[in-house]
């Protein structure tokens, strides 16, 4: 048979019974995501443990004294996972006390101080969420945009261009201005692998990478030569005051107005791919080229699109830790933004939504990993594991599935049979 | 003594019975036919069979020894072998390779021993008559051939119980007589045959019992003397059916699509279409028959913009369009049935509404500007479903969780209600239980009744008879003879689908205009 579906219409499914399916669906892509984090961060532990000279030491006693082993366990990982949260939220008790004082006395120092983490894990977190939203956009019409890396760098150093080499214009316009600067220099770096791809049938993967490369070595060049500062350091000067996203409080709190940004990005872009023809064209071409063909849609117009949304996006990442972080450009600035963003938007599943939940968790292990290191000596890398493990998780759900016995439900199950035979 | 028997096989996927309390017995030397609806449950009886599923409840007994099966290994172990409808052969290896493919004989442990395993071939080749040269490589072999392969892939693991799941859907009305003789000589020397299918018309014609399923459940086994076609599409539909299309005489008027010397090329540069001219008018329906692969899917594929004619004219309403993109061409107005409804015909991911919209979704009401109108499309989505019947809980479920009727119905209402000229229906029905078959040929007659010029393209020539006004058939890219449909027999058809041209004695034996019979 041709399509073998299990499922059926003549013992026609009851409308109940295929809601509560519906709402079961709906649960399970929240709860495999938050599960996968969950046991990343139990194998985390583990790996923290052992990599802790104390603990083997103390394991190797474990027969004579048990407790000792366990103890030991239990601090070098309560100590490195409560510094990566202390780290990345701050206390708790820290921000309701220092509310307190400035309430009564408006005095703001204490309660600045306490809201610090959780300014960093949002600064950290903001071009994540549009490298995130970048790569999400290219699944959505099934490219694999792997040089939001190279775009990001593009991206900042547009940014900076406008940035430092417009003077005595005021900051409505600038501030714009560099942040249309930083877009068209990503849109353009994403540009040109989608063409290729459109044109000659490139592979965009190969592209992208390529595009990195010409990025990284591009970058090397202009920080050396056209856009160096004065001095020996191979940066681009400071940019314009009025070209700075403003920030939000006093130094040290980095918060600045790039974040609000990011978020109204995601809602543009939601509304853009959901709810306008030029997204549903573009989830179209993502979903089933053929079909796409068929119903009329021009496809090579849809990778270009596609491309230049998802390479403008990384653009604006970069732009924004420009503009609203460093001020300033120097070399390994993309420091794997661009990498990381494949990562975050497979966990959000290429929706803009899950995109920037996936960016505000990636943002927060960042920013806390910092403390992690300073305060337990635990190597920010482990961080990096546990990313990795979390997108395996994400990737193949099945080990979760497998883990934590739960059974898929139907509809997903048909997936299996589907094609079976062919 | 039976050699197969199952008892109270049960098996549910989520939300799904697939399989309740199937009893099932196969003697020695019997040919079992298994009818039914697709999703009747006959393919999942079969794949826990063939140690493809594991069934909840109940057991399977060869010899009368029950036996455990857990994959595809041990049903061969047991005597069990399958032949697929999509055939599991590798098109650049020789028949000999295939045979080999996962049962190496081996000399030294090291080298392939061909001679052997061909040596073995031709035996099991002479003794069954089923020809085939074990040196030539798949690619190069007719479907018929290749399905011939495959029961030598089973008969060379020594099975004895042999299912052969759908075997007529790709073959042309010789091959069928063909295969047909076949298996009356496997079962004359002992062998046991599962017959899967739902087609009515080869039931009665081969079985000796006919067991029919629906919604997962035994309906009845009867003898094959004992029941008529009407009766078995009855019990498998659990209603009574019109087996016939209640159409008028066709009205034909002005010349909608008007084809002239095409000549295409289909994705791998070979020349498929090779000189095709035909018209069709407004008010009637031509048939393109053929076996599958000869030119058809290139045609349809040139005619609706989604691959380009080399050369020669295509004209909608004196338009020419050879050059035009799809989205040009679904604008003149036509409709298209593509062949492959799920490489083609939907998004499966999207909800069934977005489905409903894939060619007009741009278009008022539908779209302002930008901005897709999404209380007009979810309620065209529940108009539609309603209109034409798609069984489905909610027109919000992606399209991948209807059954392959009913996704074919989504197909139909999405064509049928923009305003169209020509309708091009490719494989309208292939793999669609009797209901659906039903529903969809009488709206293609509605269609035609309207006014609207149709071309069915399908390799089933029951349906080609049933539907069409005048007949193309294709054989090698080219147009063999057109006709009217009432003045040739299935016989003669069958003779052109093979490339056979009519002398004309042939073609003075004419067959009288009747209202023709559906066959499933």
């Amino acid at each position: 048979m041709k399509d073998q579906k299990v499922k059926d219409t003549s013992p026609k499914p009851k409308e109940n019974k295929s809601l509560a399916q519906e709402i079961a669906a709906g649960w399970q892509s929240l709860l495999l995501p938050l599960l996968a984090i969950f046991t990343g961060l139990l194998i985390g532990a583990i790996v923290i443990a052992v990599s802790d000279a104390k603990v083997v030491e103390a394991w190797a006693q474990f027969f004579q004294a048990p407790g000792a082993a366990l103890a030991a366990t239990w601090k070098a990982i309560s100590t490195a996972y409560g510094a990566l949260f202390g780290g990345a939220l701050g206390s708790p008790k820290a921000i309701v006390e220092g509310f307190r004082t400035y309430v009564s006395t408006g005095e703001s120092t204490d309660l600045l101080k306490a809201i610090y983490p959780l300014s960093e894990s949002l600064t950290t977190s903001t071009p994540y969420i549009f490298a995130g939203l970048a790569v999400a956009v290219g699944f959505r019409c099934g490219l694999f945009n792997i040089g939001a890396e190279g775009q990001f760098f593009m991206g900042a150093l547009g940014a900076a261009f406008v940035g430092y080499n417009m003077r005595g214009i005021p900051w409505f316009i600038h501030l714009p201005l560099a942040l249309l600067g930083g877009a068209a220099a990503g849109a353009i770096w994403g540009a040109i692998p989608g063409y290729l791809k459109a044109r000659f049938g490139a592979h965009e993967v190969v592209n992208t990478i390529m595009m990195n490369w010409i990025a990284f070595r591009l970058s090397d060049w202009l920080l050396n030569g056209p856009m160096k500062a004065s001095g020996f350091r191979p940066v681009t000067p400071n940019i314009d005051q009025t070209a700075e996203l403003p920030r939000f409080f006093a130094d040290p709190l980095r918060l600045n107005w790039g974040f609000p940004l990011a978020l109204l990005t995601a809602y543009l872009i939601y509304w853009l791919l959901f709810k306008t023809t030029i997204g549903f064209e573009i989830r179209t071409v993502g979903a089933n080229p053929d079909a796409a063909r068929y119903a009329g849609i021009n496809i090579i117009k849809n990778f270009v699109l596609a491309m230049v949304i998802s390479g403008a996006l990384a653009g604006l990442s970069g732009s924004a830790q420009v503009l609203g972080v460093d001020h300033w450009v120097g070399q390994g600035f993309s420091a794997g933004y661009g990498f990381d963003s494949i990562a975050i938007a497979l966990l959000g599943k290429s929706h803009p939504f899950g995109v920037v939940l996936a960016a505000l968790l990636f943002g927060t292990l960042r920013s806390g990993a910092t403390r992690m290191q300073s305060m337990a000596g635990i190597p920010i890398d482990i961080i990096s594991i546990i990313q990795g493990l979390v997108i395996i998780f994400v990737a193949a759900p099945a080990i979760i599935r497998w883990l934590y016995r739960i059974k898929a439900i139907s509809g997903e199950q048909t997936v299996l049979t589907r094609g079976w035979g062919k | 003594m039976p050699v197969l028997e199952l008892r109270g096989i049960t098996k549910s996927f989520p939300g799904v019975l697939a399989n309740d309390n199937i009893d099932l017995t196969l003697e020695k030397g019997e040919i079992h036919a298994l009818l039914g609806e697709n999703g009747a449950g006959k393919t999942t009886l079969m794949n826990i069979l063939y140690g493809l599923y594991k069934p909840d409840e109940g057991e399977v007994l060869v010899n009368d020894q029950p036996v455990s099966i857990e994959d595809p290994n041990d049903a061969i172990e047991h005597g069990i072998g399958m032949v697929h409808q999509h055939f599991m052969l590798v098109p650049v290896m020789t028949v000999t390779e295939n045979v080999m493919i996962g049962n190496e004989t081996t000399r030294n442990r090291i080298f392939l021993d061909h001679d052997a395993v061909s040596k073995r071939i031709r035996e099991i080749s002479d003794q069954y008559g089923l020809e085939v040269d074990p040196n030539a490589y798949i690619k190069d072999l007719p479907v018929g051939i290749q399905q011939r392969v495959e029961i030598i892939k089973v008969l060379y693991r020594q099975a004895d119980i042999l299912i052969l799941d759908e075997p007529t859907a790709v073959l042309t009305p010789q091959e069928v007589k063909g295969l047909f003789k076949i298996v009356h000589s496997l079962v004359d020397t002992g062998k046991s045959i599962i017959f899967i299918t739902h087609k009515l018309k080869e039931v009665l014609e081969i079985a000796d019992r006919i067991t029919v399923l629906r919604g997962g459940r035994v309906v009845g086994t009867t003898i094959a003397g004992q029941v008529d076609e009407n009766k078995l599409a009855a019990m498998m539909v659990g209603r009574e059916v019109n087996l016939i299309v209640e159409k008028k005489l066709a009205k034909p008027q002005e010349l909608m699509l008007e084809v002239h010397d095409l000549y295409v090329r289909d994705e791998r540069e070979h020349l498929t279409v090779n000189g095709v001219s035909f018209d069709v008018r407004a008010g009637e329906v031509l048939g393109i028959a053929g076996v599958q692969g000869n030119g058809q899917t290139e045609l349809v594929y040139a005619l609706t913009g989604l691959l380009p004619a080399v050369s020669g004219s295509i004209r909608i309403s004196g338009t020419d369009i050879h050059k035009s993109t799809p989205r040009q061409i679904l604008e003149q107005g036509v409709a298209h049935i593509p062949e492959d409804r799920q490489k083609h015909g939907l998004v499966l991911s999207f909800p069934i509404y977005d489905n409903l919209i894939l060619c007009n979704y741009y278009l008022s009401p539908f779209a302002r500007g930008v901005n897709l109108q999404e209380k007009t499309i979810t309620s065209n989505g529940l108009e539609l479903v309603k209109q034409f019947d798609v069984r489905t809980p909610s027109p919000s479920l992606p399209a991948s969780k209807l059954s392959g009727g009913n996704q074919q119905k989504v197909i139909v209402a999405r064509e049928f209600s923009r305003p169209i000229k020509l309708l091009i229906a490719a494989q309208p029905t292939r793999g669609l239980d009797v209901g659906s078959i039903e529903y969809i040929h009488s709206r293609i007659i509605q269609k035609r009744d309207e006014g609207t010029a149709v071309v069915v393209v399908s390799s089933e020539l029951d349906e080609i008879i049933a539907l069409s006004d005048r007949i193309a058939v294709m054989y090698r890219g080219q147009i063999m003879d057109i006709v009217q449909a009432g003045e040739i027999t299935k016989e003669q058809l069958g003779l052109l689908m093979a490339g056979v041209h009519l002398s004309e004695e042939e073609k003075k034996a004419k067959k009288p205009a009747t209202v023709v019979e559906r066959v499933f």
